[in-house]
């Protein structure tokens, strides 16, 4: 379970998060939505205790993320950032063994290299395992950041804006891999992940939280908490939500 | 295959430094083998001090364009020789132990290059340019107070500063020697025992804090080693800009891996080798004296030109 208790955030004395309280158990996909500047982000970061609240306490799984060693928080969650620019010559399955650090620490066991094969399958990165990151396309790229994280084997994954960078088929490939990893098997993750193409949240998401200027706005399962009256509020512009094909849509009114 | 090339390396670091030792040797052999092998291991601790110093501080600037030097230590180094010069007049400057002269420079260096380098990362750590930018206005800043100081030395004074903040291999001191290689094989064990976490490191803060790194304190480790590196050497012999960007560059090159377990003793030994090298053509070769570090800083400046103009725009 995530559970945040009245956490604020300040950068350079302004306010980022507002007095947010908030819990949800594990399971499905979170989705994050909100404007511009409504501290998706940093709520992202804070869960993962990377952003440390200046008041109130995040904990996942009861562990208090702020106070946590870092191998500790890493084996709780997995972040994956918006603006990962790895320079370093990897090559995917490099990549991917990374995300064993916490495990491992450099120095690999025969676990880890299982994980890594597990992980390389399941996201069918095999014939691109030895292919070095800066000779892949940005879907095959995310593809092997998100294979990271779930490599590292925690039972959330948090999500920055992966589809930032991505192609209506590219994105569409990460979230149908991501809505697999969420179904019941041992390969199962929950998901919390920022978004900001609305179609995707009311396709994908079982559970919103919405924010706004740094609160919470509202927060729940998708098919109750997302409705044309909330988004248009959320958003300062006319949305609403239309079923087409068996399937919400947003569509500006 | 990594591994095959790092021992290659060394091996030709042991061929150049037996060539520099034995080419040409005449009597009295005591005496010249020994002011040989002086200056061989002088050549040994500065190129490899450099070539780690370099790997570590850009591991941990997350970029390969960027030294010590570049971003303003040189510059430093001139900027104190000269105010010690300044303050102690020449005469006192000369009278000075050679070994205490020595460890306060040693240690002067190491508090600025940590304040130097902590306050450039912790300000300009995301931005690259402004990185870039600060350190190189920090230097021309740093060069320019001690150009205005430097017309206030009389003309022996500021021929003690020209000897002093020009990189020579001639007159090192062999107790210095013996410190320098000591502090050398600390920093190198260090860093060692930090190559794992490097590699991680080297993935950026963003990209290995969430995978279980304490990204913070093992920069501030790897800075401490690289302060410690840079300032060392350079109190030994003075400021060799490019020669860590020709170590570091090489290392990657050669080695073709991310592992800093390879990539320290790599450019450690490549450094070394270039050093040596090179010493030995002009010395042995040539019958040149003096004209290494130029030469260094030559092929080690166009280098720099060719990695930023071959670098993808963004």
């Amino acid at each position: 379970m995530i559970e945040l208790n009245a956490v604020s955030v300040e950068k350079s004395g302004a306010p980022i998060l507002n007095d947010i309280s908030l819990s949800f158990g594990q399971g499905g996909i979170t989705a994050l939505i909100g404007p511009n500047g409504a501290g998706k982000s940093t709520l992202l970061h804070a869960i993962a205790g990377l952003v440390a609240p200046t008041c109130g306490t995040v904990r996942v799984e009861g562990l208090d993320m702020a106070r946590a060693r870092p191998p500790e928080r890493a084996r709780h969650v997995a972040l994956l950032a918006q603006d990962e620019r790895v320079t370093a010559r990897l090559t995917v399955r490099d990549l991917v063994g990374f995300g064993r650090w916490s495990h491992h620490h450099g120095r690999p066991r025969d676990a880890d290299r299982r994980m890594v094969r597990d992980a390389l399958d399941i996201f069918d990165l095999n014939p691109l395992a030895e292919r070095r990151l800066d000779a892949l396309s940005g879907g095959q790229r995310q593809r092997a950041f998100v294979a990271m994280a779930w490599a590292q084997e925690t039972p959330w994954l948090l999500l920055d804006e992966p589809l930032s960078a991505l192609d209506p088929r590219h994105a569409r490939d990460i979230m149908d891999r991501l809505h697999a990893l969420t179904r019941p098997g041992p390969a199962q993750r929950s998901v919390v992940i920022v978004l900001h193409d609305l179609g995707v949240a009311a396709r994908y998401a079982d559970r919103i939280v919405a924010l706004k200027d740094g609160r919470l706005v509202t927060s729940g399962p998708r098919v109750l908490a997302m409705t044309g009256g909330m988004l248009s509020d959320l958003f300062g512009t006319g949305l609403a939500l239309e079923r087409i094909k068996g399937r919400d849509v947003v569509v500006p009114v | 295959m990594a591994e095959r090339r790092l021992i290659l390396l060394a091996a030709v670091l042991v061929a150049m430094a037996a060539l520099f030792t034995l080419w040409n040797l005449r009597a009295p052999y005591g005496f010249i083998l020994s002011l040989r092998l002086t200056k061989l291991a002088s050549l040994c601790v500065v190129g490899a001090a450099i070539g780690t110093a370099t790997v570590l501080f850009q591991t941990v600037a997350a970029n390969r364009l960027l030294t010590p030097g570049i971003v303003g230590f040189d510059a430093l180094f001139v900027f104190i020789q000269t105010m010690l010069v300044l303050s102690l007049g020449g005469a006192g400057f000369a009278a000075l132990p050679a070994l205490a002269q020595f460890g306060a420079e040693t240690a002067i260096l190491i508090v600025a290059a940590l304040v130097l380098f902590g306050v450039l990362l912790r300000k300009g750590g995301d931005d690259i340019l402004r990185l870039v930018l600060t350190g190189v206005i920090l230097g021309v800043l740093l060069r320019g107070l001690a150009g205005l100081a430097q017309r206030l030395l009389d003309p022996s004074e500021f021929a003690i500063v020209q000897q002093a903040t020009f990189a020579t291999f001639g007159a090192v001191d062999r107790t210095q020697l013996a410190i320098a290689a000591a502090l050398l094989a600390l920093g190198l064990l260090a860093a060692m025992r930090l190559a794992r976490h490097l590699d991680l490191a080297a993935l950026g803060r963003v990209t290995a804090m969430p995978l279980g790194l304490d990204h913070d304190r093992i920069i501030l480790v790897a800075l401490g080693i690289v302060a410690m590196l840079v300032a060392v050497s350079t109190a030994l012999v003075g400021p060799i800009t490019f020669l860590g960007l020709l170590a570091a560059s090489l290392a990657h090159a050669v080695l073709q891996s991310w592992r800093h377990a390879l990539l320290l003793p790599g450019a450690a030994i490549i450094g070394a080798t270039i050093l040596v090298s090179g010493q030995f053509v002009f010395e042995r070769l040539l019958g040149l004296q003096s004209t290494l570090t130029v030469i260094v800083e030559f092929l080690g400046g166009l280098l720099f030109l060719f990695l930023v103009l071959r670098r993808p725009r963004p």
